[in-house]
């Protein structure tokens, strides 16, 4: 039954459209299950790789503006921007890696988030490639109907869960989790600790940069402060996992429902500004403290809880 | 010819001088003891020749290759694995999975990855623990771990560093089965260990390093005897 579970939500996800959702609907389902691709991306490095990264806006950013270039600078479809964003991303996450992976732990994390920065203020004064802060514009939109652009990403969401699930199972994700838990000892059994870091950051940037390059085409419109925001992006990665539950295989995706959720919600609130980052703040708190494993990872945990409430 | 050969290896931390000039061979097949008291620079001639540190001066060969520039990893893949003295199980993962994990360097796929585990299990009387998480591992079992996570890469030598520390009574006799009948599978072990029954009764020879410096070498009935081993750990005799 557990073994038929990813196939049967996926049958489920594909089959909602069909009942007639409302545009606001279809936008909240297709922001769901894009976060839980970035979630699944960020997961594969932070989570079972333990190499947590506080600037993944770097690599959704890239893949958002190579697909919002090749459109302004060659004028062929912004969907091109989807395989060509896979190249540039890996690029890209090689020469981070190559910078900032000899570093470890906090330190490791202190240069992602500075590289997440990086990108936005190279991308903010770059005018000549990127137009600053005027932005991106996709004049003709592929679809009106949100339904197509919903089973692309779909698509994607299906091929990443598919993708890592196999590399966890392989040598690659026993090397993964043999580095999160001990470099030292994952070095001295002989594994090339350095090489396998650069693959898990390389894999993890890629997956992000795709759901980059599809948000442009979804949403026709990328600035700088948008894709490459370090409170939007980058920090809202991080807690879908947290919430969903680090290193594990659904965990991103329930992370992505309730942080989507969550902050729509948030933004109904009226005269609130800026403060809904500190509405995420304590939500973080809270997991951090009563669900340090996530919702997935201590669903024990939960039923336990629920199970003593009702029979008290 | 002897496998490995380490020739006047030093290392200094700052102005210190944690290792200096010290040579020594092992034999292929010997079980070589390497003891001194605390601080003497046991582990870090281990550190040296695993890879963590590179020697400030001198080189080490392995099976007449110099190893002495590459890292832990290659050191591994040529056929030196170790254990360690503050042991580094990988916590959150199965006891077989943290053995699968290093069988993979020599493993083609995945299943004759698990089949070498499950075989190295065996012949360290873990098989019955292979399910536990290595964190709930109690002490003994976790040096037992770091045996047989270091047997799994099918190394020609191995390190162990102080696998015996801290063991009760029965737990020792049973390290001391394990560690001969790794030497009856004709790998050749290099072996730091405080405890002197254990180191006299399996050493085939004995170096012994005091402050950083080799102060003798023999087998463990000349080291027993030598009044500059007598001396460094128990003081001069004289003066007592």
């Amino acid at each position: 039954m557990r073994k038929f579970l990813p196939i049967v939500l996926l049958a489920l996800f594909a089959l909602i459209p069909l009942v007639g959702l409302s545009s606001y609907l279809m936008h909240i389902l297709i922001l769901v299950v894009m976060w839980s691709v970035i979630g699944m991306a960020w997961n594969l490095l932070g989570g079972y790789c333990g190499q947590v990264s506080f600037g993944h806006a770097a690599f959704f950013g890239v893949g958002a503006y190579s697909a919002g270039i090749i459109y302004t600078k060659l004028g062929v479809s912004a969907w091109w921007g989807i395989p060509l964003s896979i190249i540039v991303v890996a690029l890209v996450a090689l020469v981070i890696g190559y910078i900032s992976l000899r570093l470890r732990g906090p330190y490791f994390v202190l240069s992602t988030l500075a590289i997440g920065e990086v990108f936005r203020v190279s991308a903010e004064n770059l005018e000549g490639l990127t137009q600053g802060n005027l932005g991106i514009l996709i004049q003709e939109r592929t679809w009106v109907e949100k339904i197509w652009y919903f089973y692309i990403i779909l698509f994607i969401a299906a091929v990443t869960f598919y993708l890592i699930k196999k590399t966890i199972a392989s040598r690659l994700g026993y090397y993964f989790v043999a580095i999160r838990e001990d470099q030292d000892a994952a070095e001295s059994l002989g594994i090339n600790t350095t090489l396998y870091k650069t693959i898990a950051l390389c894999m993890s940037a890629v997956i992000a940069g795709l759901a980059g390059a599809f948000y442009t085409n979804y949403m026709g419109y990328i600035d700088p402060d948008v894709v490459f925001s370090l409170s939007d992006i980058s920090i809202v990665t991080v807690m879908v996992v947290m919430v969903g539950g680090v290193a594990t295989f659904w965990g991103p995706l329930v992370g992505a429902v309730i942080m989507v959720l969550f902050a729509e919600l948030i933004r109904s609130i009226p005269m609130l500004g800026a403060a809904h980052q500190t509405l995420f703040g304590i939500l973080l708190i809270i997991i951090i403290i009563f669900l340090p494993n996530g919702i997935a990872g201590d669903t024990s945990k939960i039923l336990r809880l629920l199970r003593i409430r009702r029979s008290s | 010819m002897s496998l490995l050969e380490i020739r006047g290896i030093s290392r200094f931390f700052g102005g210190l001088a944690a290792v200096s000039d010290v040579s020594f061979m092992v034999d292929k097949g010997a079980i070589v003891g390497l003891i001194g008291p605390n601080g003497a620079g046991k582990t870090t001639v281990f550190n040296m020749i695993n890879g963590f540190y590179a020697p400030s001066k001198g080189e080490i060969y392995f099976k007449g290759e110099k190893i002495s520039q590459l890292k832990p990893h290659q050191i591994c893949k040529r056929g030196i694995a170790r254990t360690f003295q503050v042991v580094k199980p990988l916590q959150r993962m199965t006891v077989l999975d943290n053995v699968i994990a290093s069988a993979f360097v020599r493993a083609r796929n995945r299943a004759q990855a698990e089949a070498m585990a499950m075989e190295t299990l065996k012949f360290t009387g873990l098989y019955d623990d292979r399910a536990i998480l290595s964190k709930s591992l109690p002490l003994g079992k976790r040096k037992k771990l770091e045996i047989a996570r270091a047997l799994a890469t099918q190394p020609e030598m191995l390190l162990l560093d102080e696998s015996c520390a801290g063991l009760n009574p029965s737990e020792l006799n049973e390290a001391i089965e394990i560690i001969k009948k790794i030497r009856d599978r004709g790998i050749t072990i290099l072996i730091i260990e405080h405890h002197m029954k254990v180191i006299m009764s399996i050493s085939d020879r004995i170096v012994v390093i005091n402050y950083g410096q080799k102060i003798a070498e023999g087998t463990p009935l000349e080291i027993r005897h030598n009044p500059l081993v007598i001396e460094a750990y128990l003081g001069e005799a004289q003066s007592a």
